[in-house]
């Protein structure tokens, strides 16, 4: 009964979707008030019911009802409670429903946002999201959804993937797909702008917090995937630029140069066109993904049981979204033309050498995962490797930090490079040395590891001194933009301390044995079978000192499931300020209990992670300015004037 | 020239190298990058890159698993069915690595024509084939015989 | 249609162009073609029978039309097609036989004992190589073959009321006269 509501309401869902989608475009078209006032109710009530739908799944899952195909096959009678619920959105069908509804409650959220705003612009942009909500909830309902029954029950089901009976599996697909959806915003504001014919300051002012927040998102669920990734894999790896990945790259790197090109756009007349084609590129990277990941095009480690048919629907879903943006994007290019004239040295051209670097690093990206799909089409099986993708973007890396600096200090419009770099030769200075000590504290660092280092010390300096010498006050925009910077140098810092000076051995231990690792004395105590909730483990014992001191007891898992046939590796991880201490077991080698052994130092990796934590914070913090707010109310009071006006 | 004019030109030309240094460096990148994919038989027959990484693919042959008790060395055969090719590898092995599975290894041949593994993949679900294995596997020809004798397959010549 | 127009075309022509080339991706997908096979004889195939000491092969088969289920114990969604073949094979309209596809015998029975056993025999194909013959990606997959021995048709994953009705009984039907 309850499977059978749940479709219900999906279908309800798609009712309303498709009258948002029509109503207020068609009252905007034709000047009727009447059907431009449908739009934020529309909105809410699609919220409501694709949040009961959504809702309805976990509880068919906590229930455990296994007439419902899609809760057999991802989950059984011993699988603990929380990843019950989890399962949720563990495989396609839920997962993208998921996704609907998270579309749905960033439409209600602009819907909530937009008081400020006049009733033609709100239409229309509510309108864009809801055709886009329509797709999406069409795909669901006719080709995955999740509702179906198997009948006869079967009496226990087939079980959850043990890869994602994890905590990870709980939150990093949620917090992603909130920052993949969240691109459909300033999409949305833009088309609805498009539709207008114009392109001016409301619209942009208005699409900075929301782009904001979605790369907010976006960016603490690509951390979070790669942090689930290394303790979950077993392998110390934290990124393979595999597909799946990729995927989630791409968006963000259209995002990061949107924010950067919204900040010229919005103050000054200029790069308007840019602005709604990257905006535009955001989203379509987004879709892309999703297709990517879910039509089988690709093979990766993370696709999602691949479907050729719903691979078409989501490509064709892509070519209405993209294509008919796109196009509308030719039609008004005339109106689009910018005014606003700027020199060459000046802050305008620095943000957009910014936003290039970022376009083109995402090209390169999106080639290197297609190139493999491109070639297949000669008959040539290829795959690009990882060192293609670490080494370009190293390269495109490299100038926007030393970029950076500059691109703050500079002035609008016309300044001059000598007045900036006087400006900014104290911070200079200081970079260098502190270059100098920490090479020398952690030499030998090669050459990709000391500019690495170089240049994270200099972004970090260049922030610490500009917060310092800010004249007026410090907003929350500022503030937003100097933590998301410290979140990069950090960053930098981090993946060139984990990717050139980590240290990993694959060796064959037997008990008792004591293994020397950078002045870590690691011995392995043996392996012994232990029963743990719905699995078998065979742990291993590790004690790590230091000095004569114990430092870490590690203890790794090889992990065996009932029903599925392999085993899984569960890594054993002693987290550090400085460096993480991580073991895995491999198999038994031998008879006396000698088993093959990885062990990785992998030095400041969290600084890694905690950078982007700092690069969303600020994000947030940023989305989060008084400004768009004090904007908002004086908009608003034109709006009434201008209404009592008429 | 005047003075606007010398440093739009100077602006150009630094943008043109930058650009330039650029391409010729992705596109180094870019070529040492790419792996190919080659079946067993494809490598028998000589079909193979040279002096670089490739990828070899195929089933892990039943029964030809040799593992070290004192190393992490095993070695294997990888099969397409028609044609097999030994592997060496040293190291972890991935935990869907096993018998009669696909996998596919990263390296180079060797000149004894035993493929010198650096990578082993293996990391699909039970129930998936890389599209590259099954492509390469159907095109087989159909008289191939198992070493072992259970299960008898008498295949007719065609 | 000025030049602005035109330059700002170009996004939406390099994207139409990406769209083609990942459709075609799509199509070189050898699972979303149901194979060469289709209207070519049944490949060789010479398998020992799950139920009992009989050697099944093409012969068996003579003048018979049949589907042919790819099946293992290991596989979830055959037991979520089960029902449904269990469903086809009481109705009567022709013969089912099981392919036992990279499995183990006890186990398989046990799987046969616990869900029930709707086929009229099964081979064994143990290692899968007839499978690879047939062109089979993984299971479950069903096989539609008529009674001169040439496959009608291939259905990858799990049967369903809706495959049943609208690819296999029209082609069942087509191809009735070469029932012996």
């Amino acid at each position: 009964m309850l499977a059978e509501i749940g479709q219900f309401t999906l279908a309800f869902g798609m009712l309303l979707a498709s009258l948002l989608a029509a109503l207020p475009l068609y009252g905007y078209f034709s000047n009727n008030e009447k059907f431009m006032h449908t739009a934020r109710p529309l909105a809410y009530l699609q919220l409501i019911f694709l949040l009961v739908s959504f809702l309805i799944l976990v509880a068919l899952f906590i229930s455990q009802d296994f007439s419902v195909a899609y809760v057999w096959r991802n989950s059984n009678l011993a699988l603990p409670l929380r990843y019950r619920i989890s399962a949720t959105w563990g495989a396609h069908e839920g997962s993208m429903l998921l996704w609907l509804v998270i579309q749905t409650i960033w439409t209600a959220a602009v819907a909530f946002y937009s008081k400020s705003l006049s009733r033609s612009q709100v239409a229309r942009v509510l309108s864009v999201l809801g055709i886009i909500s329509l797709g999406f909830t069409a795909f669901v309902f006719f080709t995955s959804n999740p509702f179906l029954r198997s009948i006869p029950a079967p009496f226990d089901g087939n079980d959850l993937n043990p890869l994602l009976q994890d905590v990870g599996l709980i939150i990093h697909p949620p917090i992603l797909y909130m920052g993949y959806v969240g691109m459909s915003v300033p999409f949305a504001i833009s088309i609805a702008a498009l539709l207008g014919g114009k392109i001016d300051e409301t619209w942009i002012r208005w699409s900075r917090p929301w782009t904001n927040a979605a790369w907010g998102f976006l960016t603490f669920g690509i951390v979070l995937g790669s942090w689930w990734a290394y303790y979950e894999l077993g392998w110390g790896g934290w990124w393979f630029w595999d597909p799946v990945e990729n995927a989630s790259f791409l968006p963000w790197l259209a995002g990061t140069a949107l924010i950067h090109v919204q900040a010229v756009s919005e103050k000054r007349n200029a790069f308007r066109g840019w602005t709604v084609l990257l905006a535009i590129l955001g989203f379509s990277l987004s879709v892309l993904g999703t297709f990517l990941v879910r039509s089988g095009v690709l093979t990766s480690v993370h696709a999602f049981a691949s479907d050729p048919k719903r691979g078409v629907f989501v490509l064709t879903l892509l070519a209405i979204y993209a294509g008919g943006a796109l196009f509308l994007y030719a039609l008004r290019a005339n109106k689009l033309k910018s005014q606003g004239g700027f020199q060459l040295s000046s802050r305008e051209t620095l943000l957009l050498a910014n936003s290039i670097i970022f376009s083109v690093a995402c090209f390169m990206v999106l080639l290197g995962t297609l190139f493999p799909l491109f070639f297949e089409a000669f008959g040539k099986k290829i795959s690009v490797g990882p060192p293609y993708f670490g080494s370009m973007f190293f390269m495109m890396m490299m100038p926007m930090a030393v970029l950076l600096p500059l691109g703050m200090y500079y002035r609008w419009q016309k300044d001059e490079l000598t007045r900036v770099l006087k400006q900014l030769l104290p911070s200079l200075v200081i970079t260098l040395v502190l270059a100098v000590v920490v090479w020398f504290f952690f030499k030998p660092l090669n050459l990709k590891a000391s500019l690495g280092v170089f240049g994270g010390a200099w972004v970090f300096v260049t922030a610490m001194f500009y917060l310092k010498d800010y004249k007026g006050k410090l907003t929350r925009a500022v503030w937003g933009m100097q933590i998301a910077h410290i979140g990069v140098a950090i960053y930098l810092f981090g993946v060139s301390m984990t990717e050139h000076t980590d240290f990993e051995i694959d060796s064959l231990m037997n008990p008792g044995e004591v293994k020397m690792v950078q002045g870590y004395a690691i011995e392995f105590k043996g392996v012994e079978v232990k029963q743990i909730e719905n699995y078998r483990a065979s742990q291993g014992h590790f004690v790590v000192s230091k000095n004569g001191k114990i430092v870490a007891e590690m203890n790794p898992q090889k992990r065996y499931y009932p029903k599925r046939g392999n085993p899984m590796t569960e890594a054993a991880i002693d987290p550090g300020f400085s460096r993480d201490l991580y073991i895995s077991l491999g198999e038994q080698i031998n008879d006396q209990g000698g088993w093959a052994v990885r062990i990785y130092i992998k030095p400041f990796i969290r600084w890694m992670w905690g950078g982007g934590i700092l690069m969303m914070l600020g994000g947030f913090w940023a989305a989060s300015d008084r400004r768009y707010f004090r904007h908002a109310k004086l908009l608003k009071q034109k709006n009434i004037d201008k209404y009592l006006k008429a | 020239m005047t003075p606007t004019r010398k440093k739009r030109l100077m602006a150009i030309v630094l943008i043109l190298l930058g650009v330039g240094i650029a391409t010729v460096l992705f596109l180094t990148a870019f070529k040492e990058n790419i792996l190919f994919y080659k079946s067993p038989s494809e490598v028998l027959a000589g079909d193979y890159p040279k002096a670089r990484n490739f990828r070899i693919g195929g089933m892990v042959k039943k029964g030809s698993i040799i593992k070290s008790t004192n190393s992490l060395d095993v070695e294997f055969y990888v099969t397409d069915y028609a044609k097999d090719v030994k592997v060496n590898y040293s190291g972890l092995l991935p935990d869907l690595f096993r018998d009669n599975q696909g996998m596919i290894a990263i390296g180079q041949l060797d000149n004894n024509g035993v493929f010198q593994a650096e990578e082993i993949l293996a990391k699909h679900d039970e129930n998936y084939m890389p599209p590259e294995v099954a492509a390469s596997l159907k095109e087989k020809p159909s008289n191939y015989e198992t070493t072992d004798n259970s299960n008898n397959l008498d295949k007719e010549d065609k | 249609m000025n030049k602005t127009v035109l330059k700002a075309l170009i996004p939406l022509v390099l994207f139409l162009s990406l769209v083609f080339l990942l459709y075609n991706g799509l199509g070189k997908d050898t699972r979303l073609l149901p194979s060469a096979l289709i209207n070519k004889p049944v490949p060789t195939f010479s398998l020992p029978s799950l139920l009992n000491n009989k050697t099944l092969s093409n012969e068996s088969f003579k003048g018979q039309m049949y589907l042919l289920n790819v099946w293992a114990s290991w596989c979830p969604n055959c037991r979520v097609e089960h029902p449904m073949v269990t469903e086809f094979a009481r109705q009567n309209i022709i013969p089912v036989y099981g392919l036992n596809y990279k499995d183990d015998d006890a186990t398989a029975k046990a799987w046969l004992n616990q869900f029930g056993n709707p086929y009229s025999d099964i081979l064994v194909d143990s290692k899968g190589l007839v499978g690879i013959d047939f062109g089979v990606y993984g299971a479950p997959e069903t096989f539609l073959i008529d009674g001169d021995g040439i496959i009608r048709h291939k259905i990858v994953g799990e049967l369903n009321p809706q495959n049943i009705q609208n690819e296999l009984l029209p082609l069942i039907e087509k191809y009735k006269n070469t029932i012996k």
